[in-house]
């Protein structure tokens, strides 16, 4: 068996059950969801670079708004933090593969049919200029997504989408509990497998409540119920409850694995430890809690009672608490390090900065009186796109360019790398930070057009998004050329990095750890 | 330990997740009961009233209005107005004829409202109250309301529809302005007229007409 090689040509993406073939099958198809999800971004922006309308009709651009969303949401950093578990969590734990090998392929190859039906209802009824798509925006509210013709589409693709999640976690859950090399404790796995198995914890427990959700629009759109119907007796509000039951610990199940992926790079770049490696996986715990009882916050405008405002600000407010102790303990972890600054430190660097803001950001929407003044403006955005962008966008790159000489057995080229660091971390700022401004002073989201006093910020925000979007093609062509060739990569790669995954060698072979490793 | 333990175990444990999944996709579902359940006891989203039967206690409603309106309270002055709409599944006019009224708490007030079935069928419509702010939900007596029934109007008939109610004088003082918002619904078309949207109207029209 372990002399046995891939097979040959395209049945070895089509049938393998190799979990660092499926790995590279989820980061090609979240990054080809990125170009895709970023191409739509750049129409957005195009359209916003200037008040009134010159490139897209309303229709149009509100399809490409909510089809952004979803698609950089659910086929972008979600199967992206997938390839990286699919990956790393075998080396790391020192198991042959995942558990279950075969389910692993069929919770893969969900992805790209699911993509497709979500996709193809913009190209039906004939003039794709209209808008055909999916319009209603990403969080889909009832009841302007009831109104919506081609609604079965995006219902099954959410379903497909949930079920490939539901099988990816359960994968990952079994892993970790089971496969673990003798000797590996819990407490000591690597942060990353920790943030990854709290992370399918979450998922398993909410990507059911979407599929439910969805399930009570399909009959409602076409079985005659009134889950969210008024005149049925039902209640709009209620979509957006159950909605956001998902909709926050999605936003945790996001972030929770960058913040592996950080807390594996800057121990390896600072020469240190991790600093409160526990009180990381309990901090790590503390808000995969909390995200269960916070999600009225996303909904404060709707006329709830005083005292559920309080009770969900109080709660919301509380999550700073534990997202502080991981934020204090990267940089616990920094302080008085023999730092270098290669291309994946300038990542988490840039991540725990700018997510940071991100976080700040967060904590003012969360307080539920200002938030009144901030609903649904481009403040809201700014927020998300600082934890979402340069928070896991930033930490999954980071992540990409600490791992890949171990993937390819190739050095990256460093001078590009740092280019495309250097590019991306000002054009996104130059992008996101004017958000803040415009949407504090009234520019709401989700409108193709703005009152002529928020055109200057918006104008450089569109640039700072074309170079941003520009950018991540350098990143496509560094990631090609070094696995074409390039400086070959030692086995540990960096300066003493900690992890099981630096003992195999570089390019990791198709099957490692086939007899456990020893852990002291 | 050997393959098949392995295999065992993992197939133990995935039974188990499975079942989380599937009680959390059930999870889904006892949202919607809940969510009922907490409407009701905060009386929040006017959802007291069932559009199809629109049964309300009128009797009820009378001693708690006459109750409130013994003791007149001079010295305060609150102000009421009332918001109209209409479901998307229901053609009808429907306005207040009285926009806002300033009231003393206690002091009983009668407003009229207009509606004219711009159908050209016999329509069973049911109005369902919502109160903002909420709080003031419980301090605002209706001793007469069109909402308290079902309004039947034919074709193309017009009617005015009184409100009657009080404020009660235990009206928390930081509350000066109450808004009162009806939204017309149509008891028969439950479907929220999601098919009225279609190409042809005329024929869904004559379809809803029979």
């Amino acid at each position: 068996m372990s002399e046995h090689g891939p097979e040959k040509g395209i049945k070895r993406w089509l049938f393998t059950t190799n979990h660092k073939d499926i790995g590279t099958l989820y980061l090609w198809f979240s990054f080809i969801m990125l170009l895709v999800g970023g191409a739509m971004a750049m129409v957005i922006r195009a359209e916003l670079m200037y008040p009134g309308m010159q490139v897209v009709n309303p229709n149009f651009f509100n399809m490409m708004t909510t089809m952004h969303g979803l698609i950089m949401v659910f086929g972008a950093i979600m199967p992206a933090t997938v390839g990286m578990a699919n990956w790393l969590i075998p080396m790391m734990i020192g198991a042959p593969d995942m558990a279950m090998p075969r389910m692993n392929n069929w919770s893969f190859w969900i992805l790209p049919f699911a993509a497709t039906m979500l996709v193809l209802p913009m190209f039906m009824g004939g003039d794709f200029l209209a808008g055909q798509g999916p319009a209603f925006g990403w969080t889909f509210y009832e009841p302007l997504s009831g109104q919506y013709d081609n609604l079965a589409f995006f219902i099954f693709a959410v379903h497909l989408l949930g079920i490939s999640s539901i099988m990816g976690s359960i994968n990952i859950i079994a892993t970790i509990l089971n496969l673990r090399a003798p000797g590996m404790t819990l407490m000591k796995m690597p942060m990353f497998v920790w943030t990854w198995l709290i992370t399918a914890f979450l998922l398993i427990a909410v990507m059911p409540v979407l599929a439910g959700a969805v399930t009570m629009m399909l009959t409602d759109k076409y079985f005659g119920t009134s889950f969210f119907d008024a005149a049925g007796g039902g209640d709009p509000v209620l979509f957006q409850h159950v909605f956001w039951f998902f909709g926050h610990p999605e936003v945790y199940i996001m972030i929770l694995p960058a913040f592996g992926i950080v807390s594996q790079i800057i121990p390896t770049f600072a020469r240190k430890k991790l600093f409160g490696y526990s009180s990381m996986v309990y901090a790590t715990a503390a808000i995969a809690f909390l995200s269960f009882i916070v999600w009225a916050h996303h909904m404060y405008t709707v006329g709830m009672p005083v005292a559920g405002e309080l009770y969900f600000m109080y709660a919301t407010v509380m999550i700073a608490v534990p997202t502080a102790v991981k934020v204090f303990n990267w940089t616990a972890t920094m302080w008085r390090g023999a730092m270098t600054f290669e291309t994946p430190m300038l990542w988490a660097v840039a991540f725990v900065f700018l997510f940071t803001i991100g976080g700040f950001t967060g904590l003012m929407l969360g307080v539920a009186p200002s938030d009144f003044q901030y609903h649904d403006t481009y403040f809201v955005v700014a927020h998300f796109h600082y934890v979402l962008v340069t928070g896991a966008l930033f930490a999954l790159i980071g992540g990409v360019y600490y791992w890949l000489p171990k993937w390819t057995g190739n050095m990256y080229d460093e001078k590009l790398g740092k280019l495309h660091f250097w590019l991306s971390v000002i054009s996104v700022n130059v992008l996101f930070f004017p958000q803040h401004f415009v949407g504090l002073a009234g520019m709401q989201r989700r409108v193709p057009d703005y009152a002529v006093q928020f055109a200057d910020w918006n104008f450089w925000s569109s640039i700072g998004g074309f170079v941003f979007g520009l950018s991540q093609l350098l990143f496509m062509y560094i990631v090609i050329k070094t696995i074409k060739g390039g400086e070959k990569a030692s086995d540990k790669v960096w300066d003493n990095p900690e992890g099981l995954e630096w003992t195999v060698p570089s390019p990791a072979p198709y099957h490692t750890f086939e007899t456990a490793p020893e852990i002291k | 330990m050997n393959n098949a333990d392995q295999n065992k175990i993992t197939r133990r444990l995935t039974g188990k997740l499975l079942l989380v999944v599937v009680g959390m996709f059930g999870f889904g579902f006892l949202l919607v009961p809940l969510y009922n359940v907490m409407c009701d006891v905060l009386g929040i989203n006017g959802r007291f009233i069932d559009i199809q039967s629109g049964q309300v206690d009128v009797a009820e409603q009378e001693r708690l209005g006459a109750q409130a309106s013994l003791q007149v309270d001079e010295s305060r002055e609150v102000r009421v107005q009332f918001l109209t709409q209409l479901n998307q599944n229901l053609n009808w006019e429907f306005r207040a004829l009285d926009n806002a009224v300033t009231v003393h708490p206690g002091q009983v007030m009668e407003v009229r409202f207009y509606a004219k079935n711009l159908t050209g069928r016999e329509v069973v419509g049911q109005a369902v109250p919502s109160i903002v702010p909420a709080k003031a939900f419980k301090y605002f007596t209706k001793m007469e309301c069109f909402c308290f029934s079902h309004q039947v109007l034919k074709p193309g008939e017009e009617v005015e529809m009184p409100l009657r109610f009080v404020v009660r004088p235990d009206l928390p003082e930081d509350i000066r302005t109450i808004s009162l918002a009806y939204t017309f619904f149509d008891t028969e078309n439950r479907d929220g007229g999601k098919q009225v949207r279609a190409e042809e109207p005329a024929a869904v029209l004559a379809q809803h007409a029979r």
